[in-house]
């Protein structure tokens, strides 16, 4: 017998479909839909009923030079969160012209802090949530939707699948891909898969204390990657040891997610449509009200190889073209040794351990900082035990183990 | 790893060499024979310090991970399943354990029961790889945590000992 509360689920999973199903008819121009029909093409005509209108006002102005082309682009989003679902919203109202949205979350009330998400949607998974509301608000848009987690060996074979094949055109790569995700692994599991298939992707975090965030713009080989440098967090200004973390894994504000969302967004806008200056690293410090911005180049030492292979095509490419006028940019990329920016290893260490501990940081503006260093492999002492080699097989070690 | 005995306790922990996660076929066998060795001797340390407290296992491509962990508290014994993933991009990252019984009960946890380890954690970890493996995540990561939550959940009556909950 089931519960009320899993009836409640249940008739709201029905009411999805149902909502599916009917769009599925409007757009096979069945008449009397109680959803606007799909339009063909973008008008810049401003009447009430046209949804694009002001939109395409950027066109008009002479901000945007082809705002239309936004509905040929295919984005994938990763993680649909905080961040993630409002990043899809926005291009959803934009009229972007497909969303592959990645998840493997249910809605919680505890999640109702956030932008996006209702109360009545608690326990459906958040892509299907997300795809019901951005399919209401624009039926224009295509939508394709992944319950899982990216990070397991199976799942990533598809995510991977996915984006080389998931564009607007089935075959054909996506344009861009967000990471929206909340943790280290899932943006490495993006970091490894662009960089395997040459993806450009824009990555997106807030920090734990919901006072910082950020942007950063990978194009594989050519911008520093997820692992080319330790992550780099936005400095908040708040001393470590006034931060109270006990009790609690992470705080999170709709208002500083909603600006990192917006800021997300507005680089893919300018990305896509080609207008203003995309940023390859904007920080956020809701603290000082600060926005620092850089540029990082990939690490020719790269621990990932298909980034250090990204970085060959690169300058194969960057070779073979004709020499452009020269754009200026701010780069700050030399590592240096200095070390006066220690982290905490353990709480019961003196200076020397800790000094021998850190690595050294690569030299950034004010206001961005590395989450912590990595030593020099050449300098690390390896006075503990290594595995002995034996003749045992997988096999027999996990019968081994087991009879412990 | 907070003192001197936790940092004796990891320089026995035999470290790994081979740098390979689950989408490497032939060096992911070699890493996780690395990780039996490793976690085999980490638990044969502990029976002999009188201090065994975890056992694990995995499916045979070693991807998935299951057992069960336990924590001695005013002399009665607190046993928990615990489970992880490997991420494909192990051992670069660090899997998240998780104890799905106790997902709810601290907040101290991350959606769906997986432990939130120390700030200090992920750093030490990144420093070392890949020569941490799975030995070194249940003595720096899992181990400090139940020290940490157990007793606190214990006293605030949010679990109880499995014999003394009454039916
Ligand atoms: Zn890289």
């Amino acid at each position: 017998m089931a519960t009320v509360e899993e009836l409640k689920l249940r008739i709201r999973e029905l009411e999805n479909e149902l909502i599916k199903c009917k769009q599925q008819r409007s757009q096979d121009s069945v008449p009397n839909s109680v959803f606007r029909p799909r339009i063909e093409k973008m008008s810049a005509e401003v009447v009430d009923s046209n949804p694009y209108s002001r939109l395409m006002a950027l066109k008009r102005m002479g901000i945007v030079e082809d705002y239309e082309k936004i509905r040929s682009f295919a984005v994938a989003v990763v993680g649909v969160g905080g961040v993630g679902s409002v990043t899809a919203e926005m291009l959803t109202r934009c009229g972007i012209g497909k969303l592959l949205l990645f998840d493997y979350d249910k809605v919680e009330l505890a999640n109702m802090n956030r932008l996006f998400f209702q109360p009545h949607q608690a326990g459906l998974s958040k892509v299907e949530a997300a795809e019901h509301t951005l399919r209401n608000i624009n039926p224009d848009v295509t939508f394709e939707t992944h319950n899982y987690n990216i990070t397991t060996v199976d799942n990533f074979t598809h995510f991977m699948e996915r984006i080389s094949n998931g564009g607007l055109q089935e075959g054909k790569s996506v344009d861009l891909v967000l990471s929206c995700v909340d943790n280290f692994e899932a943006r490495m599991a993006i970091n490894t898969a662009c960089n395997e298939l040459g993806q450009t992707w824009m990555e997106s975090g807030v920090s734990e204390n919901a006072v910082s965030g950020h942007i950063q713009l990978i194009v594989p080989g050519e911008t520093a990657c997820f692992a080319c440098a330790p992550p780099l967090v936005v400095a908040a200004n708040i001393d470590e040891k006034t931060l109270k973390r006990d009790g609690v894994c992470a705080a999170s504000l709709p208002t500083t997610m909603g600006v990192v969302a917006g800021i997300l967004v507005q680089n893919v806008l300018k990305y896509l449509l080609g207008f203003g200056t995309v940023s390859y690293y904007l920080g956020y410090n809701a603290m000082q009200d600060f926005f620092p911005t850089m540029i990082m180049k990939a690490n020719p030492q790269c621990d990932d190889r298909h980034c250090r292979g990204q970085q060959g095509e690169y300058a194969k490419r960057e070779a073979a073209r004709p020499k452009q006028e020269v754009v200026e940019e701010k780069e700050e990329e030399v590592v240096h040794e200095e070390n006066e920016w220690g982290i905490e290893l353990v709480s019961e260490i003196s200076e020397a351990e800790l000094q021998d501990a850190s690595g050294p940081k690569p030299d950034l503006p004010e206001g961005i900082t590395v989450a912590y260093t990595i030593p020099n492999k050449d300098g690390e002492v390896n006075s503990e035990e290594t595995v002995e080699e034996t003749n045992q097989s997988l096999e027999e070690l996990m019968a081994q183990m087991k009879n412990l | 790893m907070a003192d001197e005995a936790t940092r004796k306790i990891v320089s026995q922990i035999p470290i790994l060499k081979t740098n390979s996660g689950p989408r490497d076929k032939e060096l992911w066998v070699q890493r996780l024979r690395e990780e039996y060795m490793s976690l085999i001797k980490y638990v044969e340390n502990n029976k002999q310090a009188d201090n065994d407290w975890f056992r694990l296992e995995s499916n045979k491509e070693g991807t998935r991970w299951f057992g069960k962990c336990w924590y001695i508290h005013e002399l009665l014994k607190y046993e928990f399943d615990m489970e992880f993933d490997i991420p494909v991009t192990y051992p670069a990252t660090v899997p998240e354990v998780a104890i799905p019984e106790l997902d709810g009960k601290t907040a101290k946890m991350y959606r769906g029961g997986k432990i939130c380890l120390t700030d200090h954690f992920k750093p030490l970890w990144a420093r070392n790889v890949p020569k941490f493996g799975l030995a070194h995540l249940m003595a720096l990561g899992l181990g400090p945590w139940l020290a940490v939550e157990i007793p606190d959940l214990i006293a605030k009556g949010i679990i109880q000992h499995k014999e003394q909950q009454g039916s």
